[in-house]
């Protein structure tokens, strides 16, 4: 390409000042500080045990890609057992999730209400879910029900969130072609809210639920029931082939509940 | 307030920000009437209209809308029993305001919510009256057929004539309708205009519709109120509407806002 004749002063490329570098100088140089002072409270120095310490790993290796399905009936009722911990977690959790998400939205709710709601959902959503397991295990004592009231806590709060905002975004003309017919508000939000956002939050409840699979395993580990428990109790008895093949059901199983439910959230929006 | 007057509107001023939308706009309106609401773009007849239905609040002070004898509003302040007067209210949207996933049926049910059960209401238990009232009226503004439809795969002038068919099922006795026609094809706007004259007449409803296109409004209503800058600068019939009056209202580009040629 031959250069065009340009008939004024071409101005020289833009160049940055270092006023306008220095917060970017900042910011990284700060990240980069920060990394090197934590090298030694993480052990990064230790980094090369895990090629000096090698034959643990390969005995592991061994074991673990060697599955041991002697007791798989176990394993599988446990799975199921971990699926109906998500499953009811996740619908305790729309219960919650469906008035305090209404609570939440700016366009439906009274400041007075929305902003009280807002903090309280930030509070639900801001502590893990192994945390609040914990505090269920010492309340209702070792088992599934621990589990399934930490993730009813902790998805209510996500959800409470997903639904406000969906709730957010609708369309205000139906609502007041609601309102115009003398309707109350309540009515308003049962004919003019749901209908609009009925797709989004199934969608938002499905997709929680199919994290939920997956942390519902972990909560096994604190005691809450399920394959997690079993994955635990194969793991500190050193049991690499049964851990591998419990790891082969979670993957089976957390993969078609994903698979299931990607199927029916794309038919829903 | 005259005894045969079904609306009263009273000095009713309403400012947006710095824009005065109406500024103490009186109007009486008697039961049976249908007026053509005209005016440019930003006139105030929307905001008017919204204000009779209390869709939305009117500035305080001494303004005030009565309804049916009672108040709708006053002094800014909506009144506590105003979804009584809203229920004798139909209302239809420029942009229909039908609930897109929901059928033509129950669309259309919903005018019904007001009179029958909280509970019933809530869970969509239509009374069989109200189911038959539904048809009735959807089978009059030609639509039946689509009951079961969703009403956003419904074409605007059929979800239109569904609003007004919502109208019916609430047995409203008045019924204001903001820009009914600004949204449809020529052919579709003249069926809705036809259906919302057909109220007035055959069924003795009260109708302000508020019109862009001035030859509508001409042709269908007994009585023009024409807005100007958020005042009322015409209330008469048709007939004493010339061209001077047009080109005073709209500005010297009138023609503009006739579908189907202007007077000359």
């Amino acid at each position: 390409m031959t250069a065009a004749v340009v008939d004024q002063a071409v101005p020289p490329p833009p160049r940055r000042t270092l006023a306008q570098r220095g917060p970017d100088i900042l910011i990284w140089g700060g990240i980069l500080v920060v990394l090197l002072i934590s090298i030694r409270p993480v052990e990064m120095t230790h980094i090369s045990k895990l090629f000096t310490n090698s034959q643990n790993m390969q005995q592991f290796g061994r074991e673990f890609l060697r599955p041991d399905f002697a007791s798989w009936r176990l394993y599988v009722a446990q799975m199921w057992l971990t699926v109906q911990i998500a499953l009811w977690g996740t619908a305790l959790a729309v219960v919650i999730a469906v008035p305090f998400g209404l609570a939440c939205a700016r366009n439906v709710s009274p400041v007075w209400l929305q902003q009280p709601m807002r903090l309280l959902m930030n509070l639900l959503r801001s502590a893990p879910d192994l945390v609040i397991g914990t505090l269920f295990i010492v309340a209702v004592g070792l088992g599934p029900l621990a589990g399934v009231m930490a993730l009813a806590v902790n998805t209510g709060g996500v959800l409470a969130k997903l639904f406000s905002e969906a709730v957010e975004a609708i369309d205000r003309g139906p609502i007041e072609g609601i309102r115009a017919t003398g309707a109350t508000p309540l009515q308003e939000v049962v004919w003019g809210v749901i209908p609009q956002v009925a797709p989004l939050w199934t969608s938002y409840a499905l997709y929680r639920f199919e994290s939920n699979a997956r942390s519902a395993t972990v909560l096994g580990l604190i005691g809450a029931g399920g394959i997690g428990q079993v994955l635990f109790d194969s793991l500190n008895a050193f049991a690499f082939s049964q851990v591998g093949a419990i790891a082969v059901v979670i993957v089976v199983a957390v993969t078609l509940i994903d698979i299931l439910s990607q199927a029916m959230r794309s038919r829903l929006l | 307030m005259s005894d045969a007057a079904i609306l009263s509107i009273r000095e009713a001023s309403k400012t947006f920000g710095q824009r005065r939308a109406l500024e103490a706009v009186s109007l009486e309106v008697r039961r049976g009437e249908m007026i053509g609401l005209i005016g440019p773009s930003g006139s105030g007849k929307s905001t008017l209209l919204r204000s009779i239905s209390a869709l939305q609040a009117i500035d305080p002070g001494d303004g005030r809308i009565e309804a049916f004898g009672g108040s709708v509003q006053a002094n800014g302040r909506i009144a506590g029993d105003v979804r009584k007067t809203r229920s004798r209210i139909g209302f239809i949207f420029q942009q229909f305001n039908l609930v897109g996933r929901l059928s033509l049926f129950t669309n259309v049910a919903l005018g019904s919510l007001s009179r029958i059960g909280t509970a019933r209401g809530l869970l969509g238990l239509w009374p069989s009256a109200t189911k038959t009232a539904v048809m009735v009226a959807l089978a009059r503004m030609g639509v039946a057929e689509y009951a079961g439809q969703r009403a956003n795969t419904l074409s605007g002038g059929q979800q239109q004539r569904g609003a007004i068919a919502r109208a019916l099922v609430q047995q409203a006795e008045v019924v204001l309708a903001d820009e009914p026609v600004a949204s449809l094809d020529p052919v579709a706007a003249r069926r809705v205009m036809d259906a919302l004259c057909d109220l007035n007449r055959q069924d003795g409803l009260t109708v302000i519709v508020t019109l862009h296109q001035v030859d509508y409004a001409l042709r269908y209503c007994r009585r023009i109120v024409a807005l100007k800058a958020g005042k009322i600068v015409y209330d008469g019939p048709p007939s004493g509407l010339s061209r001077r009056e047009l080109v005073d209202i709209y500005g010297p580009e009138f023609e503009d806002v006739f579908w189907e040629g202007a007077p000359t």
